[in-house]
């Protein structure tokens, strides 16, 4: 994928126009790039100057509070957000990286069921987060199993939601592995799976990493699917296990919404402020790992 | 014991510039003395025609490969050498559609046959392959990799790896640094080190895919040295675009070339297959003697 | 000497573990089935109280209302819904796909390689917001902006929030894009550039046209990723139903909906809560059509070069 990189070939006739016109043509392009950057700009800029007044250790160590907004805190979020991630990372990893090792390495491509689970999973990755909110509703929160609106419910919908992308992102990172490797070893008499497990996994945990931590940064931002599965509950409690009743710290954020009074407002946006240093942490882990691990083969 | 105890290759530059005319192949052939030509037959291909899909690439080979010699596979681009040698120890099950006919036999027993363990005919056939391929390990692990993968009962592992590495002529320039990266290895020291893999596991025969190809010519005299070394222990077949190559290391030839059928489809045929200095002296089919006066290919 | 090849009992544990690797990728099939049981199987219910030509056709949707037990006194026509979901899509893409092509363009055509590395990035992170952020701030501060400018009534309306959708959406557009036209071969610029073109006559004559199918489907996607969006369209939008195409006013999409019924408390088995599901099912369809649109597109893309 390489960028053109040739000099501007000069026009022999039509001059000055010709060149007027094409600089304002590249001076357009660079203002979308400009507006989309100015508009991120714009929201971290508001996030920050309203939500840097309440980022303090009262919003990290109280409950929310009706009464007392000035004092309250989102603790009780962040913790429901450390359970539930945590065990979204417990399912979707290994059933994303088992999924992702069979369609790489295993499955016969020209085979119909193998070509059906692919366009299956390209399929999900574009799925609206909504709809995975219904099928736990439908299936884990009542219907067969039945556990009700608790953490693991939320950790199960958001599980299904990344699974797709971890999937995806996963087979990028087997397939960067080139494939003389996998020749050397099976014509040394190795299995498939020593094969995969010695060389192409340890090889390809960089990338892995990387989009892994990309997708669950992903899920700790999402609200909707959580919101059908019953985060929604105004919590003073800390969130203790898989079976608790939780909310997350995106669910909390959405509950301030319609609260009026000012105190409200800034607690929200200091959540909010919250969210994102979170989220820039994840992500500037993800982007120094795969730089300092990749393999340039 | 090759009953061709040397076999010295000159060439002569045409005398005339700007008109095609190939260089002339001399060949001097000091024969010792002939021992009962027969040698046990380690391997067999009968009848072998190879299918990627629908596409025939190789067509109706017979091939024998006798005890601790060298058998060189010759011939133009795309006429199946390298099929035909993928199919001897089965590396041809890995391309997705191709399919095999006829037999290829070890020892008596088809390779391709139901009850057949592919590990173990990769275990005893091992493979060399065209542009060095070692794994990011250390050098020991490299060596190393096969018997641990195939489980082999190893009374002492520094042993076995010292072995392996004397035998390929490696071991004096990486004694001292057993556990550095393989990649830091020269092209050269990396295919010796890729030929000390294959030999660790205590393979009966040892195929080459062009393993000079991607080297420059010291490396590749060292490893044609090499092969006589290994003559001794291992039956080898190698596959190589260089007739002169050929003439020097081989006992037996097998000359390859593609025909148009039909429709226009080249196939790989086997044209010739005879002890090499007959081929490169008196060969019987006016192909073969085309090929080896440089008039074709 | 009989050379035995037969296969050891180890090799049994290979095929263990193809196994569950093959059952880990047959769960995603697993979860398309769930999905459309869960949308579908409470059709049957929902349809055989409401009519499916008014459910289509119908311009008013009073489902959250009235008693909650009753089909009879609700008015069951998803029309506002939908119409509401195609007014914020259509603004979002007002500005996704200018800036989005723009951008995509701008990186592929004129950018160096390490101002690449340094904006892609930066693209990425304003994909990476998450959502509800983008619902408040259009609520809180996109809003104020342009209540005086566009004369907006109310607190809640299409516009706002319609304009930070597009926003979030231009990295779908721009990366997809940008793959496309990275993709076209240089030797068709070269060509071009030969023949005496700039630079704008080659992005827009050559390489745009080449690359359109790609383009056409990182558009498709960007709809489809609107349609889908549930958090903006729920704090921003507000929660009235109402069929109107003047994007100052306040409504309700489709999304906005199934988040409002599932936050409140509707009893199941009450009719409500069985039209979440139709709204959710119909959802699920149209994006499912945009969604292998934009598959093939891309198929197109990537087998053309």
């Amino acid at each position: 994928m390489a960028t053109a990189t040739v000099a501007v070939a000069r026009p022999l006739a039509g001059g000055r126009r010709s060149d007027l016109r094409s600089i304002m043509f590249a001076g357009v392009l660079w203002a979308c790039l400009a507006a989309a950057c100015i508009f991120l700009f714009f929201v971290l800029a508001v996030i920050v100057q309203k939500g840097v007044e309440r980022f303090d250790v009262n919003l990290v160590t109280r409950p929310p509070s009706t009464i007392r907004p000035q004092t309250a805190g989102v603790e009780p979020a962040i913790y429901g957000t450390l359970w539930v991630i945590g065990m979204t990372a417990l399912i979707a990893l290994p059933l994303g990286i088992g999924a992702a090792i069979y369609l790489e390495e295993y499955a016969n491509p020209r085979r119909w069921y193998n070509r059906l689970i692919e366009l299956n999973v390209q399929n999900l990755a574009a799925v609206p987060a909504i709809i995975y909110g219904i099928l736990t509703l439908a299936f884990v929160v009542r219907g067969p199993i039945s556990i009700g609106a608790v953490a693991l419910a939320g950790a199960i919908a958001l599980a299904l939601l990344i699974l797709p992308v971890i999937i995806i992102t996963t087979r990028e990172a087997l397939r960067a592995v080139p494939a003389e490797i996998r020749s050397g070893s099976l014509a040394l008499g190795a299995t498939r799976w020593q094969t995969t497990w010695k060389l192409v996994l340890p090889s390809a945990v960089p990338g892995i990493a990387t989009g892994s931590i990309l997708a669950l940064s992903r899920a700790i931002g999402e609200a909707a699917p959580l919101i059908l599965v019953g985060a929604t509950t105004f919590i003073t409690f800390l969130p203790d296990g898989p079976m608790s009743r939780y909310t997350v710290l995106p669910v909390q954020i959405y509950n301030l919404v319609p609260q009026d009074r000012d105190a409200f407002r800034d607690l929200a946006y200091a959540a909010i402020l919250l969210l994102i240093v979170i989220l820039l942490a994840m992500n500037a882990l993800a982007i120094w790992l795969r730089n300092r691990y990749q393999r340039r083969w | 014991m090759s009953p061709v105890e040397r076999v010295s290759v000159t060439t002569s530059q045409p005398e005339q510039y700007g008109r095609v005319s190939a260089p002339e192949l001399h060949l001097e052939v000091r024969q010792l003395d002939m021992p009962s030509l027969a040698a046990e037959s380690v391997m067999t291909a009968r009848d072998l025609s190879v299918y990627y899909g629908d596409f025939l690439a190789v067509h109706d080979v017979d091939l024998q490969f006798g005890n601790r010699e060298i058998t060189a596979l010759i011939g133009p681009s795309g006429c199946g050498k390298s099929t035909v040698l993928r199919c001897l120890n089965r590396m041809n099950d890995l391309i997705v559609g191709a399919r095999v006919d006829g037999s290829v036999s070890y020892h008596g027993v088809d390779i391709y046959g139901p009850d057949v363990d592919v590990i173990e005919v990769r275990r005893r056939i091992g493979m060399v392959f065209q542009k060095p391929n070692p794994f990011p390990k250390s050098i020991y692990d490299n060596v190393a990799y096969g018997p641990r993968v195939t489980g082999m009962k190893v009374a002492n592992m520094d042993d076995t790896v010292e072995h392996a590495l004397r035998s390929a002529a490696l071991w004096d320039e990486v004694k001292d640094k057993l556990r550095q990266n393989a990649y830091g290895l020269s092209g050269g020291q990396q295919q010796r080190l890729c030929i000390a893999r294959a030999i660790a596991t205590q393979p009966e025969v040892i195929l080459m895919d062009e393993p000079c190809s991607s080297l420059d010519p010291i490396a590749t005299a060292k490893i044609e040295d090499l092969m006589h070394t290994l003559a001794s222990e291992f039956t080898i077949i190698i596959v190589t675009h260089n007739m002169q190559q050929a003439a020097r290391v081989s006992q037996r030839t097998a000359f390859f070339t593609a025909e148009a059928d039909e429709q226009g489809n080249r196939i790989g045929k086997l044209i010739e297959f005879d002890d090499t200095a007959k081929i490169f002296s008196n060969p019987a089919k006016r192909a073969t003697e085309d090929y080896i006066s440089g008039r074709f290919g | 000497m009989g050379i035995q090849l037969k296969a050891r009992r180890r090799r049994v544990g290979e095929r263990v573990i193809e196994a569950v690797l093959a059952g880990a990728a047959g769960l995603s099939v697993l979860v398309t089935v769930g999905i459309v049981v869960s949308l579908f199987a409470p059709l049957g219910t929902f349809f055989a109280h409401v009519n499916p030509f008014e459910f289509l056709f119908g311009t008013e949707w009073t489902a959250a209302f009235g008693n909650k037990a009753s089909w009879d006194d609700k008015k069951w026509g998803v029309l506002p819904l939908v119409a509401a979901t195609f007014m914020t899509t259509l603004i979002a893409l007002a500005v996704a796909v200018p800036l989005g092509l723009g951008t995509a363009m701008f990186l592929s055509e004129y950018a160096s390689q390490r101002a690449r590395k340094v904006l892609k990035p930066l693209l990425e992170v304003l994909a990476g917001v998450p959502t509800v952020v983008y619902g408040f701030i259009a609520l809180t501060a996109v809003t104020p902006l342009l209540k005086p400018l566009f004369g907006i009534p109310e607190l809640y309306n299409m516009l706002a929030p319609g304009i930070v959708m597009g926003f979030m959406i231009v990295p779908t557009v721009a990366s997809l894009s940008e793959d496309a036209m990275s993709a076209v071969p240089s030797a068709l610029r070269q060509g071009s550039y030969a023949l005496g073109a700039n630079r704008m006559k080659t992005t827009l004559r050559v390489v745009f046209p080449a690359a359109l199918s790609g383009i056409m489907a990182a558009i498709v996607l960007g709809i489809s990723r609107a349609i889908g969006e549930t958090m903006i369209m729920a704090v921003a939008v507000g929660n009235l139903a109402q069929l109107t195409f003047d994007p100052r006013q306040p409504a309700q999409t489709m999304t906005a909906f199934i988040a409002q019924i599932a936050s409140g408390d509707a009893p199941v088995g009450s009719p409500v809560y069985y039209s979440l599901f139709a709204v959710g099912a119909l959802l699920f369809v149209i994006t499912l059509v945009m969604n292998l649109v934009s598959i093939q597109l891309v198929r197109k893309f990537r087998q053309a070069y």
